[in-house]
């Protein structure tokens, strides 16, 4: 399916992943009562982070993203992942993501997904500021030529 | 061991649909990013795809006493909006900018881009190791 003006884009796929990546913050919320936020997990599974989650769950959930990933590559079809070429934008962008989810409790999953459809007004604040600042961020990556 | 697999069962679900969304690129969703530029509106799509069984699971989720793993519901209060959370989420979006990445695609990307993917992460622990230096 083509979008209109739009021909790089892939909005089938995008609502279908979007609908598992619902399902999956589903199962978490109904099935042991917890927020599918990565940064929270990745932070609790590390042992960097505390709070009532079990390190062991935390370990499990995050386990299973690069399985997902996996299962879809192999048996669905190849998994396109076009990543900078240079290694800086990762670092600098890893270490600024790490930061900031931590001093903001979460991320595009836990914020995103899990409380905007809460409508959870802590969540719909910090979704709203973090892509206004990721549109920020990438329109003067832009205008300095960066990308 | 029941609560284990439940876990296990909702990363490999979430990282699936990350694969199947398109969302595992870290150049789509920094095309999303980019009005300026081509911009690539596929991420809205994932994200109006995930509100659905949410928005279903949190109206389940209030007529329901406990989880069905067992346990008790630990849900984040949802109304304070302070200093942190805002500066939190400002920095965030910068760095989701700048590599096209946020955490969970990263993760899931150990599959699929292993060198590049590891490099974001172990910055992304060293930055949420640095939040712990500062005093709460």
């Amino acid at each position: 399916m083509i979008l209109p003006g739009y021909p790089d884009a892939l909005p089938l796929q995008g609502l279908i992943g979007g609908l598992m990546i619902g399902l999956a913050a589903a199962i978490m919320l109904l099935g042991l009562g917890r927020i599918a936020g990565v940064s929270g997990m990745a932070a609790r599974a590390t042992g960097i982070g505390g709070g009532s989650t079990p390190q062991g769950l935390a370990i499990a959930f995050i386990v299973g993203l690069p399985l997902g990933a996996m299962i879809i590559n192999l048996l669905v079809a190849p998994v396109e992942a076009t990543f900078p070429a240079s290694p800086w934008p990762l670092l600098i962008g890893g270490l600024i993501v790490g930061f900031g989810t931590r001093l903001g409790s979460g991320c595009t999953s836990g914020h995103g997904v899990c409380g905007m459809s809460r409508l959870s007004p802590r969540s719909l604040m910090a979704t709203a500021l973090f892509m206004a600042s990721g549109f920020a961020t990438v329109g003067l990556m832009r205008l300095g030529g960066v990308l | 061991m029941k609560q284990s697999l439940i876990a296990l069962l909702s990363g490999l679900q979430f990282g699936a649909g990350l694969a199947v969304s398109g969302m595992a690129d870290p150049q789509r969703v920094q095309a999303f990013l980019d009005l300026t530029g081509a911009w690539d509106p596929t991420l809205a799509f994932v994200m109006g795809g995930a509100m659905i069984p949410m928005a279903l699971a949190w109206m389940i989720q209030r007529r329901m006493a406990a989880p069905v793993g067992g346990g008790t519901f630990e849900l984040p209060g949802t109304s304070r909006i302070d200093g942190n959370l805002a500066i939190g989420a400002l920095l965030f979006g910068i760095g989701w900018g700048i590599g096209g990445l946020c955490p969970g695609p990263a993760i899931a990307d150990l599959a699929i881009a292993p060198v590049s993917a590891a490099t974001f992460i172990a910055a992304m622990l060293v930055g949420m190791a640095a939040h712990k230096l500062i005093p709460q």
